[in-house]
């Protein structure tokens, strides 16, 4: 428990709420910048606000991730590979062949961006191993009012990346295909017809389908993996209410977590694959001609 | 919970780590990558040249043994051929030897009972000579019969 006189309710809340950054009314009638110290002042924020403790983490582990393998990369040789080229190599070997399964066109872009979700978003679903209570506690007794240090449990992050990939996807739909081809590939399918006018006429029908299928993308893409890692954290969250609930429980709470933290490998582990993977086919699709 | 403008952050920051990564990271992990992939392949091929040349080494070698064999062969068989040469040879000259011996040994043989007849016929005249005187009880003049006792000396 991060406070004595707080209850479990607002323990949970206090775990599941960003260090928010930006501008507060500061009682005058004008507004002053600042951290948000409750979830109320974080929500009047409104859209300009940055969520410190997740940018912070996920760009400490984006560079701690760039950082070893760029070093790696520098003094990369073709002789007998040592301790960490082979580990990276390996990762970058896995990381080939999945771009090589499912991607069938040419793009020097595809494998990196695919190298960097996978590692990024691994490193980030990694912070949920590390026990609840570490790093906000610390926070709290440096005086950080939260501090949520899972970032990819923040649908910021999460949709950050998926609208980068949907990004992408648009780029290189209409880079391939041109306006016309991405166009046509949104109002001529599914249903068609060889009469013109029946075919204008399921233009809307399928501009919605085809919409509906494309907006789906980003949006499954973000929130396959913000729900399950929101999921996690919520079980690591609950799972430490235990502990401050007498010695037996919190002997159980510790089996408990122990558990979920070896099953948690996995799903951190199957979520980056799977977010990378979906960029690679949902990129791959960009790339192909349908007709 | 809020989207805010860690939205944005995050694509930019997602951009710049792609980028970066493109960049920096893939092509020479890849290149190290595929440099090694030639480097076994180059091995493999070598490995592959070197076994087909020391097959054929071998053949050759079994070839040039299977060569000195055959001359080793020959070799001994011309030296058992000289040898029973030498041999025969060796034989012919003993018999010539043997024979050459013989012959000295017969003309020796025939001279002693040449010279055995001559002394065996002296002493025949003389013991004619001697019967005969006897006979006749007086000396006979040897220098006037001799041509007489030769002549009977011969026909002994």
């Amino acid at each position: 428990m991060s406070g004595e006189a707080h209850t479990s309710a607002e323990y949970i809340r206090h775990h599941l709420q960003n260090l928010t950054y930006g501008q507060l009314p500061d009682g005058n009638g004008g507004t002053t910048w600042g951290f948000a110290h409750s979830a109320e002042q974080a929500k009047e924020m409104g859209f300009w606000a940055i969520n410190v403790d997740t940018l912070g983490f996920s760009l400490i582990l984006g560079v701690l991730f760039l950082w070893l393998f760029r070093s790696v990369a520098k003094s990369a040789t073709a002789g007998v590979p040592s301790g960490a080229q082979n580990f990276v190599e390996w990762i970058v070997a896995f990381i080939d062949d999945s771009v090589r399964g499912s991607f069938s066109g040419k793009n020097p872009l595809v494998a990196p961006l695919s190298l960097t979700i996978f590692l990024w978003i691994f490193l980030m679903n990694f912070m949920d191993l590390i026990p609840v209570d570490w790093i906000p506690h610390l926070a709290t007794s440096l005086g950080i009012p939260f501090m949520k240090v899972v970032p990819s449990t923040d649908p910021n992050a999460t949709f950050g990346m998926a609208l980068s990939v949907f990004a992408l996807v648009l780029y290189y739909s209409i880079k391939m295909k041109g306006v016309g081809g991405f166009a046509g590939e949104l109002t001529l399918m599914p249903f068609q017809s060889s009469n013109k006018v029946v075919q204008v006429a399921f233009m809307p029908i399928n501009l919605l389908l085809e919409g509906v299928t494309l907006i789906s993308k980003p949006v499954s893409l973000a929130l396959r993996l913000f729900g399950n890692m929101y999921a996690g954290e919520m079980i690591f969250i609950l799972i430490a209410i235990m502990y401050g609930a007498g010695w037996a429980m919190g002997a159980f709470g510790g089996l408990l977590q122990l558990g979920w933290a070896i099953f948690h490998i996995l799903i951190i582990t199957l979520q980056a694959f799977i977010f990378m993977t979906l960029t690679i086919v949902y990129l791959d699709m960009a790339h192909q001609e349908h007709h | 919970m809020n989207i805010n403008a860690t939205l944005i952050g995050q694509s930019i920051t997602f951009f710049f780590f792609v980028w970066f990564c493109m960049k920096f990271v893939w092509p020479p992990i890849m290149q190290a990558l595929e440099a090694r992939t030639k480097q076994i392949a180059d091995g493999l091929a070598a490995a592959e040249r070197g076994k087909h040349e020391q097959e054929l080494a071998q053949k050759r070698a079994s070839e040039v043994l299977h060569e000195a064999k055959q001359q080793a062969q020959e070799i001994i068989a011309k030296a058992e051929k000289r040898a029973a040469e030498i041999v025969d040879e060796a034989k012919t000259d003993a018999k010539g030897e043997g024979e050459r011996i013989l012959v000295a040994a017969r003309a020796e043989i025939g001279q002693e009972v040449n010279r055995a007849k001559e002394g065996l016929r002296a002493q025949v005249v003389s013991i004619a000579i001697a019967g005969a005187s006897k006979v006749l009880e007086r000396e006979v003049d040897a220098n006037t019969h001799n041509d007489l006792l030769t002549k009977l000396a011969a026909q002994i």
